[in-house]
């Protein structure tokens, strides 16, 4: 399915949790921050939240800064 | 290793917890992150600020800043650099706030990109929302007394006005009003934007401020770990010498050798 990630087009499974997306991306989980059509997805729910069609997913993390 | 240059017992404390350094730095515009570890190093900082920006999902093995200052070393400021709205400060801090699960912020909220002189009305309302949702907010703000009494009377935990304009280095344009500011506050006032040099930093803590934020002047510095240590020497400087409390200004000599017993 389709899907934007951090507003780029981007391709997903059809059945997929957060946590699987993330591990699919070889993204690390700690230290980032994911939102999902602008709601913050939990730590805690990476694994039981699912992608749809259309969602828009951001994942965040720090950098430098002032 | 305690830093036997400051006084004892004088520490700053910022939402319940004590620091000994008065100096926060940022972690922007560093050549490396090596470099600016280095810095904060330098600069004997215990906070940092850290900004929220999207993963490179093409690039994920580049250096990222947690492997070179640690989170557990250093306490992370996340702040909102880049945002013209409250709810775009409001929805970052949030993010931040899962990222790092912190609560201490920085909050901005600015006006125009020529300037980024922060948007007080906006800044106002996102700090509500930030402190009913939880979080201690420290403020970036302009150097108005009256805006920055009502941060305070909202809870803010920290108020900080500029010096002058974001990485503008220069200095401290308005004591007045930076002076008017610490007379009033009860939590603790720094100034977060301006600071040029050593010097300037100085000015401020010599203005009766309780710590002073500083990141383009010292990694624009051509040695920019030199600039830290200077950092560190100027805001300790100006802490004990406010403290220590300024001889009064005199319009003519007062000698310093006795007068009795000239030959």
């Amino acid at each position: 399915m389709n899907v934007f990630l951090n507003g780029e087009p981007a391709s997903a499974p059809d059945v997929v949790t957060v946590a699987a997306f993330l591990e699919s991306l070889g993204m690390p989980l700690k230290g980032v921050a994911v939102e999902r059509n602008r709601e913050i997805v939990p730590k805690s729910m990476y694994g039981s939240v699912r992608l749809t069609e259309g969602d828009r997913i951001e994942i965040v993390q720090f950098v430098g800064g002032g | 290793m305690p830093d036997t240059s400051v006084a004892t017992g004088d520490q700053l404390i910022i939402a319940g917890k004590a620091y000994s350094s008065r100096l926060i730095v940022g972690t922007g515009k560093y050549a490396n992150y090596a470099q600016n570890a280095a810095a904060a190093e330098a600069a004997g900082a215990e906070v940092v600020t850290v900004a929220l920006r999207r993963v490179n999902v093409a690039d994920k093995g580049s250096d990222r800043l947690v492997d070179h200052l640690d989170p557990k070393r250093f306490t992370y400021l996340p702040n909102t650099a880049g945002c013209f709205t409250a709810d775009d400060a409001v929805r970052t801090l949030r993010l931040a706030r899962e990222a790092g699960g912190w609560s201490l912020v920085k909050l901005e909220v600015l006006a125009d990109q020529k300037t980024l002189y922060p948007d007080m009305q906006e800044t106002l309302i996102a700090a509500k929302a930030l402190i009913a949702d939880g979080f201690d907010v420290m403020v970036y703000c302009s150097d108005d007394p009256v805006y920055a009494r009502k941060l305070e009377d909202v809870g803010c935990c920290a108020i900080m006005p500029l010096g002058s304009l974001i990485g503008s280095g220069l200095g401290i344009q308005n004591p007045v009003n930076i002076r008017l500011i610490v007379e009033q506050a009860r939590v603790p006032v720094i100034v977060d934007a301006g600071v040029g040099t050593a010097s300037d930093a100085t000015i401020a803590m010599e203005l009766g401020v309780d710590g002073v934020l500083v990141n383009t002047a010292i990694a624009a510095a051509r040695d920019p770990i030199r600039m830290a240590r200077a950092m560190k020497h100027a805001v300790i400087a100006g802490r004990e010498s406010y403290l220590a409390g300024r001889m009064p200004k005199k319009r003519y000599a007062d000698p310093s050798s006795p007068l009795a017993g000239l030959i």
